[in-house]
């Protein structure tokens, strides 16, 4: 297999990397390529295959084909070091329940073999960064689902990591601890950490990724920026219409020829075009009138939707 | 493509430093704790003082012990510093671990350090061992104030102890890969009681006849109790090495199955 030096350099390269479970392929031939210091997202539905492909890198599951390579390292063979430089949050808390909020942070460092000294002054930062620092003592299970995100980042932070793998980092958060989990991660960024992320939230995909691939049933359907992948595979605007229940099969003929593209889904219809006023005047013309109408940008919803004819979150 | 398939099957080597910081994990955990810790020890205490002495009034002077006669305590309380050890290491390695396993997913977070399942399965083995010495310790103290120790070799009792509590802790982290509900446990526990009570701890193995001693001689218990009872009473035969093997390789088939089955369900 031919190899530019680029790829060398990279800090995750995979070819072909695929994950069986039984008869199952969770993950199925996968192509990619992280660089030093950047964001790289995984986008895709539940089950698409990315929590695998994420325990590959973490050298907690090993690859039933293909090519892998972290850090320079191969992942089966030396799996301790390549742990010892990342740092990992796993999609579901694996936090130590039996120990305080301090102790958790002070553990782990110590997982990696760092001097006791060290490890007290990381925890007492770590918590800073993290904002909880006056819950320094308190046990872990009372904490909110945020906190415990936060505390779980701070844990994979403590070893200073050189490339950091984030699992859903914020799946089942509320909007504020959301945006809380996102200023911490945008700060790491900003500091040149290079981050691995998977979501299914395609803002956080947006907000968070330099680059990210889109992973639908085993593989990678596509790649890219998340500007260039709206720019590739949706139009500037999207024309979104809601009609009555009654008035929906009328529409049939109506739609033809207004936008590039028409999606009909269960709770509204989507018509992709380059001008959104345009194609609302156009319908209005052909007598169409819908309960409500919205004229907004693509996103990386209209991405995977296109690739795969569905939605994200079902 | 042979070479692929070699190092695919590679199980992380323990190293001690590693599996070193799983046992400092516990002693954070347990500096807070200690009374949960301590408890552990009174059992075995309650039954020395309840039965070696209480029913020793009763039975006098009739155990005899390779041709000598000795008091009914003095036989009954090795037997309970054995099982002292065998209880720490099973509480640790039965209960704690299984809960680290299953519920709180300790080790999911553990092995995305440095840190692999040998290592995982030596630290913990190597903490529920300190724990059943503890106790053994403990015990040893306690035998000696109450004049219950008649030789010199009992010195060497506490490394016997040890023993005791490594294979232990061995099998019970073993078996507690196969748990699955909490119910499960009622089987352990199934298993613990008979083996504390048959093991020629409360009576010699001869009371038994004899398809029935073969049966007893499979216990691991029997082979602990026989060898702190020779060493705190003084009478030592060759029969020691054979107690002794057989706890070092029960230890040492524990730890590779428990070793194996930590690899299947953890690293999937
Ligand atoms: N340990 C496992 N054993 C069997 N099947 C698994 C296991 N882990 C994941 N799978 C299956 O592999 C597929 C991909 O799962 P996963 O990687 O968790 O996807 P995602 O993280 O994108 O939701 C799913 O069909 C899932 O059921
Ligand atoms: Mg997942």
């Amino acid at each position: 297999m031919v190899r530019s030096s680029t790829d060398a350099a990279a800090l995750v390269h995979a070819r072909g990397l695929t994950k069986h479970f039984g008869a199952l392929v969770a993950v199925n031939g996968i192509d990619f390529d992280v660089a030093r210091g950047e964001a790289f997202g995984f986008l895709g539905p539940n089950g698409a295959g990315k929590t695998s492909t994420m325990r590959m890198i973490n050298c907690v599951s090993a690859p039933s084909a293909g090519e892998l390579s972290v850090l320079g390292l191969n992942p089966v063979t030396d799996g301790p070091r390549i742990r010892a430089r990342l740092g990992v949050v796993p999609q579901a808390d694996t936090l130590d329940t039996e120990l305080r909020v301090d102790e958790n942070l002070y553990t782990y460092a110590r997982y990696f073999d760092m001097p006791r000294a060290l490890a007290r002054q990381r925890t007492r930062e770590l918590l800073e960064f993290v904002q909880l620092t006056d819950r320094a003592h308190d046990e872990v299970e009372p904490l909110s689902g945020g906190m415990k995100r936060r505390l779980t980042i701070a844990r994979a932070l403590v070893n200073e990591p050189e490339l950091l793998l984030l699992d859903e980092p914020t799946t089942g958060l509320d909007p504020q601890a959301r945006h809380l989990v996102w200023d911490r991660l945008y700060r790491l960024k900003q500091q040149g950490v290079t981050i691995v992320l998977t979501t299914h939230y395609m803002d956080e995909a947006e907000q968070l990724c330099d680059r990210l691939v889109i992973m639908d049933k085993a593989r990678i359907v596509a790649e890219g920026s998340p500007r260039r992948l709206i720019d590739e595979y949706s139009t500037r605007e999207v024309l979104e219409l809601r009609f009555a229940i009654d008035a929906r099969p009328g529409l049939d003929g109506k739609l033809a020829g207004v936008a590039d593209r028409v999606e009909l889904l269960p709770d509204r219809v989507l018509l992709y075009t380059h001008d959104g006023e345009a194609a609302a005047a156009a319908l209005h013309g052909r007598g169409v009138r819908p309960e409500s109408t919205l004229i907004r940008r693509s996103t990386l919803e209209d991405v995977f939707l296109r690739l795969t004819g569905r939605s994200l979150i079902e | 493509m042979i070479a692929s398939l070699i190092t695919r099957r590679r199980i992380q080597l323990p190293a001690a430093g590693r599996a070193a910081h799983l046992v400092e994990r516990n002693t954070v955990l347990y500096r807070r704790h200690w009374l949960l810790l301590v408890s552990g020890f009174f059992e075995p205490l309650l039954y020395l003082l309840a039965i070696g002495f209480g029913v020793g009034a009763l039975v006098g002077q009739s155990i005899t012990l390779n041709g000598r006669p000795v008091a009914y305590a003095v036989f009954v309380a090795p037997a309970m510093m054995a099982t002292s050890a065998m209880n720490g290491a099973v509480y640790e390695t039965a209960f704690n671990f299984f809960f680290k396993l299953k519920y709180s997913k300790l080790y999911d977070a553990v092995l995305a350090t440095p840190l692999g399942v040998a290592d995982v399965a030596l630290g913990e083995i190597t903490w529920a061992l300190f724990r059943g010495s503890l106790y053994a310790l403990g015990f040893l103290v306690a035998m000696a104030a109450l004049g219950l120790i008649k030789s010199w070799w009992a010195l060497l009792a506490l490394p016997a102890a040890m023993l005791i509590g490594f294979s232990f802790a061995a099998v019970g982290t073993a078996t507690s890969t196969f748990v699955r509900t909490w119910q499960d446990f009622d089987l352990v526990l199934i298993v613990m009681i008979p083996l504390f009570l048959f093991s020629a701890t409360f009576y010699p193995i001869t009371v038994y006849p004899g398809p029935l001693q073969a049966v007893v001689q499979f216990s691991p218990l029997y082979h602990g109790v026989s060898l702190v009872r020779s060493l705190t009473t003084g009478s030592i035969s060759p029969g020691l090495l054979v107690d002794a093997s057989y706890l070092v390789i029960l230890a040492f088939v524990g730890l590779a199955i428990a070793g194996r089955r930590m690899q299947r369900l953890l690293l999937k």
